[in-house]
């Protein structure tokens, strides 16, 4: 009661000062209190999932508390908080004065190095694991070790662990744990939507795997329709997340859901109605356009969303890259992206910052931008102009871009529909 | 005309921060002139092939380094051979320390070079990070260097660049990187030659030059790069 309280006390300090979020409190809170967060989790009646992993841990966690809410009072961490202390803040911010958790299950974001610190104190129910992949300008190397603080946040899960079949480096942490595997996975024929970092250099294609047994698999996908088969029970359904890897996130989130006492029915409902986690893959109607943000962050996470791409079949692109500390500052990462495959198909045009830098690598590649600009606003209308009604504009923008971009697809939205 | 014949030393261990972008840009400027070429990666235990224009290698991360680094040593008589020859080399970064004499860790370990480059490196606790233009013979080159190996030129190695105090090969003397005959040397990631094109045209009217190939380069149309160049120079380093 005590920690909950000076938490909140935290919490209502920031308000004061005009400015909110989890991480303060939390961190007042850790520093306090350090036995809180175990105490508290440990009183939730189905515990808590851990989802952690490279690319699509936030989507994929709003999926998770989506599909939990159908039947539990579910606690989840602020997008952005997604260490040890946002998890506390989180606990804090839906506690009653007196302590009580008004919650049945967490749901908690943690990137990889956090995950690791985060089991230290609470082993958790359940993990679900999405991707290893290269950060911006990584190497192989490296993507090695984030796995292996997986496998870490793997061994202390105590029920079950949700696997991505189609990654070796995640699928491989099976034998690894004393909780069940979980496995989920995308159907042979879309695999090709989800290219690895080791193609892009050449190397081993991905191996042959072991396909029964899987919990959840992605069975198609298009622009329009994403088929996840849970068990035996098949739906297809239009997934507000646009976007392949939305869709795989979304078969990760059946797969440990499907863990818990949920019908798929239950499950299917929670997918439907998740709404997208901002800028990525939120889609936006203007004009009758119809116009999907996607964040891209990664070569791989971009090289996926490219693949996807091709069969939304937009009618224009817009890349808009900006170099701030949260973008990245070196630029460079966007050589490890391969567009070629957008050589002979749709106009592209390139914003933010970085424009010229995005023009001339897609040069590079064979594409001839259609328009650089620095400016964001001017550039999205441009290219919205440039779209006829009916027709499909997809943007990828680096972070801090998003939400200007957000904030201008919103307005115009709002606008046309007024 | 044969196809210029490039080697791509290690791609999959040397390629951080975009340096593999070095092998597509030149590919590119010599497929847009309508000159053949042909780009040949060589990995860890595979042999270098005969006859030789041009060879890229990237940075790595020190373990990359550690990785390459037997191999690299065996490549020794063979990469003084090509130097020697004239054949045209741009070192990146982790390629660059390694074509000197030696590389000492900030632990204290002693990690031979093959001594192509006159240069000495020596490890730091400080990392010299961000974007960088530095003026060359070659016009302004234009990256972004992130290092902690600090390289000293012997009488040799001629600097590549000028910059300004505080950043370049050693932080101290104001210069970035080197040339010593056909093998240049540099910090700059990003990769350097797709924002700096006029560079990226010496290297290939050296190589050309040395086949004895017409050497002329038909101009292309480096607005684009200057553009990015222009803004990449006045970002906040
Ligand atoms: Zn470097």
């Amino acid at each position: 009661m005590l920690p909950v309280m000076t938490g909140k006390l935290a919490l209502a300090g920031l308000r004061l000062l005009g400015r909110s979020g989890n991480a303060l409190p939390g961190l007042v809170v850790e520093r306090l209190f350090p036995r809180y967060l175990a105490k508290t989790l440990s009183a939730l009646p189905h515990g808590v999932v851990v989802v952690s992993g490279t690319n699509g841990k936030t989507t994929t966690t709003k999926m998770v508390a989506a599909i939990l809410a159908e039947r539990f009072r579910v606690l989840t961490n602020d997008t952005g908080s997604n260490f040890v202390r946002g998890t506390i803040g989180a606990a804090v911010s839906s506690s009653t004065w007196t302590g009580r958790l008004d919650a049945d299950v967490a749901v908690f974001e943690l990137d990889e190095a956090h995950a690791v610190r985060f089991v230290e104190r609470y082993k958790p129910e359940r993990v679900l694991l999405l991707n290893v992949m290269r950060d911006q300008l990584d190497r192989f190397g490296e993507i090695d070790h984030t796995a292996r603080l997986l496998q870490q946040v793997a061994s202390q899960a105590t029920v079950a662990v949700g696997l991505n079949r189609d990654d070796a480096r995640i699928a491989a942490i099976a034998g690894t744990i004393d909780a069940e595997p979980v496995w989920y996975q995308v159907a042979d024929d879309l695999r090709h939507l989800f290219p690895t970092d080791e193609e892009l250099y050449g190397g081993a294609s991905r191996a042959a795997r072991d396909s029964d047994g899987a919990a959840a698999e992605l069975v198609a996908w298009d622009a329009n329709a994403t088929t996840i088969r849970i068990g035996d029970a098949e739906q297809s359904f239009p997934l507000r997340a646009s976007g392949a890897h939305n869709a795989q996130n979304a078969t990760a989130a059946a797969a440990i859901a499907s863990t818990f006492d949920l019908t798929p029915d239950e499950i299917f409902r929670g997918l439907r109605a998740v709404e997208p986690a901002f800028g990525r893959g939120q889609s936006f109607e203007i004009d009758g356009r119809d116009v999907s943000l996607h964040l891209v962050k990664n070569p791989a996470g971009f090289r996926q969303s490219l693949a996807a791409a091709r069969v939304e079949d937009p009618a224009r692109i817009c890349i808009v890259i900006n170099d701030d500390d949260a973008d990245g500052r070196d630029v460079s990462w966007l050589w490890d992206v391969d567009f070629t495959g957008l050589a002979d198909g749709v106009p592209v045009s390139t914003a933010g910052v970085r424009a010229a830098d995005m023009a001339v690598r897609l040069r590079y590649d064979g594409v001839e931008a259609a328009a650089v600009d620095a400016a964001l606003a001017p550039a999205v209308d441009r290219a919205l102009a440039a779209t006829a009604p009916g027709e499909r504009l997809l943007i990828f923008s680096t972070y801090t871009a998003m939400w200007g971009l957000h904030r201008h697809l919103v307005a115009r939205a709002k606008e046309v529909r007024a | 005309m044969t196809p210029l014949r490039i080697v791509h030393l290690y791609p999959h261990e040397m390629n951080i921060y975009g340096d593999t972008g070095n092998v597509v840009v030149l590919r590119k400027r010599l497929e847009w002139r309508d000159l053949p070429v042909e780009i040949v990666p060589v990995g860890v235990g595979d042999d270098l092939p005969s006859d030789v224009d041009l060879i890229l290698g990237g940075g790595g991360q020190d373990a990359a380094q550690g990785e390459i680094g037997e191999d690299f040593q065996r490549r020794g008589p063979e990469l003084r051979a090509a130097a020697s020859d004239g054949v045209v080399i741009l070192a990146i970064c982790g390629a660059y320390q390694l074509l000197g004499h030696e590389f000492n860790t900030a632990a204290g370990t002693r990690i031979p070079g093959v001594g192509v480059l006159d240069v000495v490196t020596n490890g730091s606790d400080t990392r010299l990070i961000g974007n960088h233009a530095v003026d060359s013979e070659w016009g302004r080159l234009v990256g972004y260097e992130n290092h902690s190996g600090l390289t000293t030129l012997g009488p040799a190695a001629t600097p590549l660049a000028r910059t300004v105090p505080g950043r370049g090969n050693d932080g101290q003397d104001s210069t970035e990187g080197c040339v010593q005959g056909n093998v240049f040397g540099t910090y700059l990631h990003g990769p350097v030659l797709a924002k700096s094109p006029r560079f990226a045209d010496e290297l290939l009217r050296r190589a050309l030059e040395r086949r004895g190939d017409a050497a002329e380069l038909a101009p292309l149309d480096d607005a684009l790069a200057l553009q990015a160049a222009e803004v990449a120079a006045k970002r906040p380093r």
